[in-house]
């Protein structure tokens, strides 16, 4: 403990060298789905303010959350809303974890595009990452194996999938877990008999995005709350936001954040 | 420069270079504390038989389960596979290298060998995902090319380096006069290699191969990227697996501190460090028993 405070100080006495001029830092951990927002509207943002420095790390919507806690970030990105678990942690260190909304995303549900279905319902998606079903001719498609792809059971995205799109029942263990959204667009790419899904922003002219209950997975249709597979993005932090991290969610949250939000591939909410 | 201070330096030294010999005792000894204190708990909350042997891997569900026998046999499965791979390559090249091989081949082909290690896993990873996946999985009509077998293929690939050099190391110690007397009583050449040089190497050899297969058993990034990480038990050599490496690097980033999950994964480097402990038991047993059966342990 008393290590960590000496390197702390090292550290900042380190950084106050380097950023004599640059005197304010911003440090964002969290969510690999909030990131692209993140990076762009910080780029713009350091752009537009030269004495800020803000550095943005992945690490996943846990580590955003916990990184609040524990204190080692500003702004802690989630694709998911704070479990009771981290809330109740949260408080035990006497740390109120404050929810900013700053954009929305929808899950789309992806095959390959020589895939011949078009459509799907929630019940099917259930009961093909259910294990019910495991060849195409059951959901109407070509006769061959459905190989399922979901994401590693500790990210946001899977954890979002798993309640909204299968009650939160547990995925075919022969699925095949993969770390990250583009890991799982490049595999449904390349294979057929795939299917897997990606956040909207991960969409591409490589896969096709099926119809979930008869509505596309569109930006406005996530908006106007028909596709039932979509979820807000939050930008947590320790308390109402002030100072420098204010003036960051403020500028995401403007119309020329929301602009990038939009250009992430994320759905902006303003 | 009188004698207490030359003996003052010599001392010195003696100690410097003590403690960085020390060092890696340190280091060994603090990760093995490290892997106990954060992978014992587990086992508060899930019973060692459940977990070794439970089927199942959902760390993160409500009704969570903590089975890691798929990933163990996972590990196991793309590992033989990779040595089913390493060890003709290896061991041949090493063959060719020392026996058959001119010294200009060899002083072009070890570098090239040794090259291979240098690579990083990534860069194999990567070439295997984009690469050999899907060359497989067109090749052999696969639903998918990631498999076991495309993890066991650049495995294989990633361990040759180390059973080549260990191998041909080996072979260099069988004494000339082995091949001379062979020869003598009118053997050819094939002969005296099977029957003469490579028996009598064999224990280095053994020691080469599983070395090689604690290389391939503790690789993490290509398995995470090419294995395909479905967490089931495999039959077939066609189908994706999950090992325990993959397992630890893809979930650690995302688990909660402290939580059972956050053990669990301790617990499974725990696994792994005795399945290398043993393999490089072996080795060291093996090589020990060779060195004296050549003469060379006085």
């Amino acid at each position: 403990m008393k290590n960590n405070v000496l390197i702390g100080l090292l550290i900042l006495g380190l950084a106050a060298g380097t950023y004599a001029v640059a005197a304010k830092n911003l440090t964002i951990k969290g969510s690999t789905t909030v990131l692209p927002i993140t990076q762009s509207c910080a780029e713009a943002f350091m752009n537009k303010h030269a004495d800020v420095n803000i550095s943005v790390q992945g690490g996943g919507s846990g580590v955003g959350i916990a990184s609040i806690i524990d204190g080692t970030a500003d702004i802690g990105d989630a694709s998911r809303p704070a479990k009771d678990k981290e809330i109740t942690k949260a408080k035990e260190n006497g740390i109120e974890l404050y929810e900013n909304v700053v954009a929305m995303d929808g899950i789309a549900v992806i095959v390959h595009p020589s895939n011949p279905i078009s459509a799907i319902t929630k019940e099917q998606i259930k009961n093909i990452y259910t294990g019910k079903i495991s060849n195409w001719n059951e959901v109407g498609g070509r006769k061959g194996r459905i190989v399922v792809i979901s994401r590693d059971s500790a990210s946001g995205t899977f954890e979002t999938f798993n309640e909204l799109a299968l009650d939160k029942e547990k995925v075919r263990p022969d699925a095949l877990l993969n770390a990250s959204n583009q890991a799982v667009a490049q595999i449904i790419a390349r294979t057929p008999g795939a299917i897997g899904y990606v956040g909207l922003g991960y969409l591409s002219s490589a896969v096709k995005g099926l119809e979930v209950e008869g509505v596309l997975p569109t930006k406005e249709n996530v908006v106007n709350g028909s596709y039932i597979l979509a979820r807000k993005l939050f930008m947590y932090t320790k308390g109402k936001p002030k100072g420098i991290t204010a003036d960051f969610i403020d500028y995401v949250m403007s119309k020329e954040g929301q602009k990038l939000v939009d250009k992430a591939g994320f759905v902006a909410i303003k | 420069m009188n004698a207490k201070a030359r003996r003052f330096r010599e001392k010195f030294y003696k100690w410097i270079f003590g403690a960085l010999a020390f060092a890696s005792l340190v280091f060994l000894l603090g990760i093995t504390l490290t892997l106990f204190v954060e992978g014992i708990p587990v086992f508060k909350d899930v019973k060692v038989f459940d977990f070794i042997f439970g089927k199942y891997w959902y760390p993160t569900h409500e009704e969570a389960e903590f089975g890691i026998l798929p990933l163990i046999l996972g590990s196991l499965w793309v590992t033989f596979g990779a040595v089913l791979i390493c060890v003709p390559l290896g061991v041949g090249s090493a063959l060719f290298i020392n026996e058959l091989a001119g010294s200009r081949l060899k002083a072009f082909l070890k570098p090239i060998i040794e090259l291979l290690a240098g690579i990083p896993s990534i860069v194999y990873g990567f070439f295997g995902m984009v690469v050999v996946a899907p060359f497989l999985q067109n090749l052999l009509n696969l639903p998918i090319g990631l498999t076991a077998f495309t993890g066991s293929l650049i495995l294989g690939i990633m361990a040759t380096p180390t059973v080549c050099s260990i191998s041909e190391d080996a072979l260099s110690f069988v004494p000339q006069s082995f091949r001379e007397a062979s020869f003598a009583v009118g053997a050819n050449r094939w002969q005296t290699l099977t029957r003469v040089v490579v028996p009598a190497s064999a224990s280095g050899i053994s020691t080469a191969v599983i070395l090689g297969m604690s290389r391939a058993v503790g690789e993490t990034m290509t398995v995470l990227m090419v294995c395909g990480g479905a967490a089931v038990i495999p039959h077939s050599f066609f189908q994706p697996v999950r090992p325990m490496t993959a397992t630890i690097a893809a979930e650690m980033g995302e688990t909660v501190f402290g939580s059972t999950h956050y053990h669990s994964l301790f617990a499974i480097g725990l696994v792994l460090f005795v399945f290398t402990l043993v393999f490089n038991v072996i080795a060291e047993l093996i090589s020990r028993r060779f060195r004296i059966k050549l003469g060379l342990g006085r």
